[in-house]
């Protein structure tokens, strides 16, 4: 029965895609992909992938639709000339989606238990992850401790994304040519949206921090975490003017938490070989190897979450500060 | 007892069902920006309550009724208050509500 | 009911070109930007379709002694992915940025014309 609404809402991506694509404003283009991404996220825990619908809402629908709004502020909102060669492009892409289609009629039954990619390795990973890490969230096992690896350099790649647009657009450092206590910054002269946002911060903020805490229990981790913070302090940013938001949240503090963050990572890691293990290995950090992971984990969620609300929050201020 | 709220949750889901249809022909089918929104408002306040009151019966008293009560307050919270952000950008830019403009019609001879 | 299960598949071949189609039709930069961010989602789509079962739930240990539980490990793939996702989004975007203030406009073949003089 949910398979069905999960087809709606399938058909209900697709008219918003090629609705996307026509349109010729690119800010409706932008509101429509921020409805695009919570169609995909409702998807995702109709599919049972928990985790990801809340890492697509977060990312997708809130920080994605902040970033390119910032973008299109400081270039044009309207999209200028008409397409180039419409008839090959169209006729290539519709060839390439014949073949795809034509190719998922050999794939295993939706569904099927008994296809390769359940029983290949996920089954040891069900198994054994508790003998070995004991923590109810399998995915948070496996992206904390089992593949570690990847989300070490998942959190450089996030680093290195927000000292990429920190060259491109500078630091937004400019507190000192704004003028002094202006009552016209942000929405400030706007009391509906101020008085309810100032209200709902600490709540969104509090949230941020149970979902950075929770990860191991339900769904939720670090990258969810720092996107829900971020969109807080956006929110102050967007009510009181961005010289209030750097005031409460300097720069300086921002440049220092993208940076602790993969720091926390590799230190913990580097602890594993100090402390006997291999690198990355956290059971070698507590008196016995189940703590030793519990620790572990924790402390590299603190870690990325700290990196994805720096940087975010770093880019943000980067197109802010641009405009002026 | 049982049946009764069930047959009461179905009631309030499908109500709310109609509440969210309603809102969205409005919003298709009215004339300017703050008569859509005033449609579309529906959707945020009716539809909202009767969708969570619904589900909140087929949750009985659980987590999940406090957690669907949370839901639902932050909802009434923000959707008001981003409908009147949206007004008064729309005000600021220049948009103005076709009751002013067919006045501006009638006025000039 | 096999042609049910195959609607996720077509739609992400849909997703996937309807995307594509916008990068390499589109002329104005921060809708092939667009058009990138459609053709990522239509890819996690596809990875985390793949990962379900029949009857199962999320990946998360409830005390239930025979639950059945979808595929774990498409789920951590894409988590990494959406997040990479975003990053080079931010990037390409600063760069679209600066683009338009050097050469005044983001449509690509206003720019090439510059380029040209």
């Amino acid at each position: 029965m949910i398979v069905m609404f999960g087809i709606f809402l399938l058909t209900l991506l697709v008219i918003t895609a090629i609705a996307i694509v026509r349109t010729s404003n690119l800010f409706v283009g932008v509101m429509l992909m921020g409805i695009a991404s919570l169609l995909i996220a409702a998807n995702f825990f109709i599919l049972d992938a928990a985790d990801v619908a809340l890492t697509e809402a977060a990312v997708g629908a809130g920080i994605s639709t902040v970033l390119f709004l910032s973008a299109l502020a400081l270039t044009s909102a309207q999209e200028r000339s008409k397409s180039s060669n419409r008839l090959l492009s169209f006729t290539v892409v519709a060839v390439a989606a014949l073949v795809l289609i034509y190719a998922t009629f050999d794939k295993p039954r939706f569904g099927d238990p008994l296809a390769p990619v359940q029983t290949h390795v996920a089954p040891w990973y069900l198994e054994n992850t508790p003998t070995y890490i004991d923590i109810p969230n399998v995915v948070t096992a496996v992206l904390g401790s089992f593949r570690g690896y990847d989300t070490l350099g998942e959190v450089f790649v996030v680093f290195t994304a927000g000292i990429g647009v920190l060259f491109l657009l500078g630091s937004g450092t400019a507190s000192s040519s704004l003028p002094r206590e202006t009552n016209n910054e942000g929405l400030r002269h706007y009391l509906i949206p101020r008085v309810v946002g100032r209200f709902l911060i600490p709540f969104i903020l509090l949230f941020g921090l149970y979902v950075q805490f929770h990860g191991e229990y339900g769904p939720g981790g670090g990258f969810q975490a720092g996107a829900i913070v971020t969109a807080a302090i956006i929110l102050y940013a967007l009510i009181e003017g961005e010289r209030r938001a750097l005031a409460a949240l300097p720069q300086r503090w921002l440049l220092g938490l993208m940076a602790a963050g993969p720091l926390i990572y590799g230190a913990v890691g580097i602890a594993g070989i100090v402390m006997g293990g291999n690198f990355l290995d956290y059971s070698p950090l507590a008196s016995d190897p189940v703590g030793g992971q519990h620790l572990g984990i924790l402390l590299i969620e603190i870690g990325v979450g700290i990196t994805v609300t720096g940087v975010l929050l770093s880019i943000f201020h980067a197109f802010a500060a641009r405009g002026r | 007892m049982t049946t009764l709220l069930d047959v009461l949750s179905w009631v309030l889901l499908t109500l709310g069902g109609i509440s969210v249809l309603i809102g969205g022909i409005g919003a298709l089918r009215m004339p300017d920006l703050y008569t859509r929104m005033h449609a579309a408002s529906v959707t945020d306040s009716m539809g909202a309550i009767l969708v969570l009151g619904g589900i909140m019966l087929q949750a009985g008293w659980s987590l999940a009724t406090i957690k669907l009560i949370a839901i639902l307050l932050f909802l009434l919270l923000t959707s008001p208050t981003s409908s009147n952000a949206l007004a008064s950008a729309a005000l600021l830019a220049g948009t103005r509500p076709i009751a002013e403009r067919k006045q501006d019609r009638e006025e000039t001879p | 009911m096999e042609l049910l299960g195959l609607y996720n598949y077509w739609v992400f071949a849909i997703l996937l070109m309807t995307g594509f189609y916008a990068v390499i039709a589109k002329l104005n930069l921060v809708k092939k930007l667009i058009g990138l961010s459609l053709f990522q989602a239509a890819v996690f789509l596809l990875y985390i379709t793949m990962g379900k079962v029949d009857g199962g739930t999320a990946p998360i240990f409830s005390g239930a002694a025979d639950a059945v539980f979808s595929n774990p490990l498409p789920q951590v793939l894409i988590l990494t992915a959406i997040v990479v996702g975003i990053s080079t989004t931010a990037l390409g975007l600063g760069i679209v940025v600066r683009i338009k203030e050097e050469y005044g406009s983001i449509e690509e073949d206003e720019i090439q014309e510059i380029d040209r003089q």
